[in-house]
């Protein structure tokens, strides 16, 4: 039982870094100014071709593809893979009356969830082999991102292990993780492939707030992509360029 | 000629291997007092620098948005690692990039993010050095700002905007660039980059008029400050009388003479470009800005239009309004400001120009698409319109024109290796350097086309070519603007 409640205040700990963190560094980037118009032209003049360019970013790497083949495939199956993991682990943390339990269960979405398991292991060793073998990557590489790297690899593998190799107690890891979602703590199944699994993901949680993963809400908030084009249409002015016209007339 | 060896063009274009250290040595002179002051920095290094570097830099992510958001997102994916031009031509890693980006990352990761204060180490922080400030002022000047790196970045971090705070920064602690920082100087005591004063600028416009009408028998104006004009020019300072700037000037003079137009050029406001905006210094860009609407208020203009200057062009369209505006006191029919390119434009199409292109037919041309006209603005109304509207212009003023292998133009075109406040003497090393995927692509289409000329709308590329192109076994002269083909090729009649 008592490792059962380390897992539980360490998710909880977890998911409160995790929500707290992001959330304030995502109001620190909606709050500060970007006082001049710098998107990477040519840009879209419209708010509507904007949402079209950030929806190619997110979706496609568009800039990524310009920028280098290799690392646009490896990085583009990477976050596709992980994508379907996501969605095929929703159903460990809902019961069948959900509503979107018809959807998660879709065999779809649970094998393509389990095999993709396999392609994020290829897309990581293909980004950490980049960082290894090409001496430029190498160069610019901090420890920190090989570790980064390792520790997603050990929550795929980890995870793999479960589907693959020696299966868990399903039924009682969905109720440790429904208890957590209604604050009815359970025990855990103590196999050492879903401590390691949940223990790693807990950890990703924690460091997401204070590490490069902030590239994902990051990339919303970039004036070069998000910005329209259309400086000499409409005058844009930052708060704090304002008061110093404001200073100058009084 | 130079203690340095002039990159050789490969038949292909490669991918050098990293060679660090090889451009540390790399360092502009430093800004004395006398030019530090007029812009509201310490004269010299101040004692208590390291805390005036940080608490500058916490001030500045508050204020920028870009700066806080590409320093918490780049994933080290090294995208960007073969993209800059200086990386290219030196193969020093310090000028990847991300590697530039990093020199300032560091510091902010060890002062501002969980992580650098409590595990330095593990994601590469460091504290704010001596050493630290060396290799910035060294790297930071090996920047020419010109965005290519942004375009391949998933994040759209551009280093340009870590340059220009890192250079605000430099400046803030008193170790400002002699170059840059003398010019802004001089723009806030005479009106211009090149110290030209009123007398002397009227003198050259006048001789400029007697040039013309010899050449053409026709009597073509180059007004300075007279009230009431419609349009006020602001061109670059070099376009009064470097080459080949000047023979754009010329162009200039010679499209608004058969547009029957009535212009002219302010000495107030006699300068386009605006090295503000290379120091990061909002203040200052917007200072120099400013005196372009006090010309535009003084003269009682109607419009305002930009000659070839491509960093300028990027504050003009980007930023004027911003800094300047709002312009609602000109007519509401035209942008402001529009691009000489745009105006000639549409005086081509709607048929109003008379053009002989058989006048450029001793020259093949291509077109050098100017960093910050490429990646940082437009013209026209369409997105890529700074694509499409100097080459119809080219087009419309000559037979034969070749464009550059497909990467090294528009959105993707290398820097002449000069911008971005590089385009000083005691830089040759690295400007000679970061042209080498230029004239790569350039001796391409000679070999291919026969390519005689390369134009620019750019006086910093047209400077910066005719200075390095020697370096690479092409003439000075083969570098032209695209105005003066205009020039050459405008059929002017006398009833205009």
């Amino acid at each position: 039982m008592s490792l059962s409640a380390a897992y539980t205040a360490l998710f909880y700990v977890a998911i409160v870094i995790f929500v707290v963190g992001l959330g304030l560094r995502i109001s620190k980037y909606a709050k500060t100014p970007a006082p001049l118009k710098i998107p990477t032209t040519p840009a879209p003049v419209t708010q509507g071709g904007v949402v079209l360019r950030m929806f190619r970013e997110v979706v496609f790497f568009q800039s990524l593809f310009k920028g280098n083949k290799w690392t646009w495939i490896f990085g583009w199956i990477f976050h596709a893979s992980l994508l379907l993991a996501f969605f095929r682990h929703l159903r460990y943390a809902m019961s069948p009356d959900n509503i979107l339990w018809p959807l998660v269960s879709l065999e779809v979405v649970q094998s393509f969830g389990k095999y993709a398991g396999f392609a994020m292991l290829v897309g990581l060793i293909g980004l950490f082999g980049r960082r290894i073998f090409v001496d430029r990557v190498r160069y610019i590489s901090s420890p920190s991102d090989y570790l980064m790297l390792i520790l997603i690899f050990a929550i795929a593998a980890s995870g793999l292990g479960m589907s693959f190799v020696a299966h868990t107690d399903i039924v009682s890891l969905k109720a440790f993780v429904l208890g957590l979602i209604y604050f009815n703590p359970q025990p855990l199944p103590s196999d050492p492939l879903v401590l390691i699994h949940l223990g790693l993901v807990a950890l990703l949680m924690i460091i997401f707030p204070v590490s490069k993963l902030l590239h994902a809400p990051g990339v919303f908030f970039s004036p070069t992509r998000n910005q329209i084009d259309n400086p000499r249409e409409k005058r844009h002015l930052s708060p704090w360029a304002a008061k110093l016209e404001t200073n100058e007339r009084s | 000629m130079a203690n340095f060896e002039t990159p050789e063009i490969k038949e292909y274009p490669t991918i050098p291997l990293i060679k660090e250290g090889v451009m540390a040595h790399s360092k502009p002179f430093i800004s004395k007092d006398a030019f530090q002051q007029p812009l509201g920095f310490p004269g010299e290094l101040l004692d208590n620098w390291q805390d005036v570097a940080i608490e500058k830099m916490g001030e500045m992510l508050g204020k920028y948005r870009g700066l806080q958001v590409f320093l918490d997102s780049c994933v080290k994916c090294g995208a960007c690692t073969d993209k800059c031009h200086y990386f290219l031509g030196t193969s020093d890693p310090k000028n990847m990039p991300v590697a530039r980006q990093d020199l300032l990352r560091k510091v902010y990761r060890r002062y501002f993010t969980f992580a650098g204060k409590y595990f330095p180490k593990l994601v590469g922080a460091v504290d704010m050095t001596k050493e630290v400030l060396d290799d910035w002022y060294s790297y930071f000047h090996q920047c020419s700002q010109c965005r290519r790196c942004s375009v391949y970045c998933p994040y759209g971090i551009d280093t340009a905007e870590i340059s220009m705070a890192a250079r605000e920064i430099m400046d803030a602690v008193g170790v400002g660039q002699k170059y840059c920082n003398e010019i802004i100087a001089k723009v806030y005591k005479i009106g211009n980059n090149l110290g030209l004063p009123e007398p002397a600028l009227r003198d050259t416009l006048e001789g400029l008029e007697e040039d013309v009408l010899e050449d053409t028998g026709v009597a073509v104006k180059y007004p300075l400050d007279v009230k009431g004009a419609d349009i006020l020019l602001v061109t670059p300072s070099a376009d009064f009388f470097a080459e080949p700037h000047v023979d754009g000037l010329i162009g200039y003079g010679k499209v608004f003479h058969a547009a029957g137009a009535s212009w002219t050029i302010s000495s107030h406001a006699s300068e386009a470009a605006n090295f503000g905006m290379f120091i990061g210094s909002y203040e200052n860009m917007r200072k120099v800005a400013l005196r372009i609407r006090e010309a535009a208020l003084d003269l009682g203009v109607k419009r305002i239009i930009f000659g070839e200057c491509g960093h300028a062009w990027r504050v003009a369209y980007s930023f004027l309004n911003t800094l300047a505006g709002p312009f609602d006191f000109l007519d509401p029919r035209y942008p402001v400001p529009q691009h000489i390119c745009e105006y000639t434009y549409d005086l081509l199409k709607r048929g109003a120009l008379t053009m002989d292109k058989s006048a450029n037919d001793h020259m093949r041309l291509t077109f050098h698409d100017s960093c910050n006209v490429a990646r940082a603005s437009r013209m026209g109304d369409l997105p890529g319109g700074q694509f499409v509207i100097p080459r119809e212009v080219i087009k419309a003023s000559c037979n034969h024109f070749y464009d550059m292998n497909a990467d090294t133009i528009h959105e993707g075109t290398f820097c002449c290796g000069g911008g971005g406040g590089l385009l000083t003497d005691d830089l040759m090393e690295i400007r000679v350097k970061g042209a080498l995927p230029r004239m790569s692509a350039l001796k391409q289409v000679v070999e291919e086309h026969g390519v005689t000329h390369l134009a620019a709308i750019c006086a910093i590329c047209k400077s910066q070519f005719s200075k390095v192109m020697p370096y690479y076994g092409f003439q000075m002269s083969q570098i032209v603007s695209v105005h003066q083909l205009v020039s050459n090729a405008i059929v002017l009649n006398d009833k205009q």
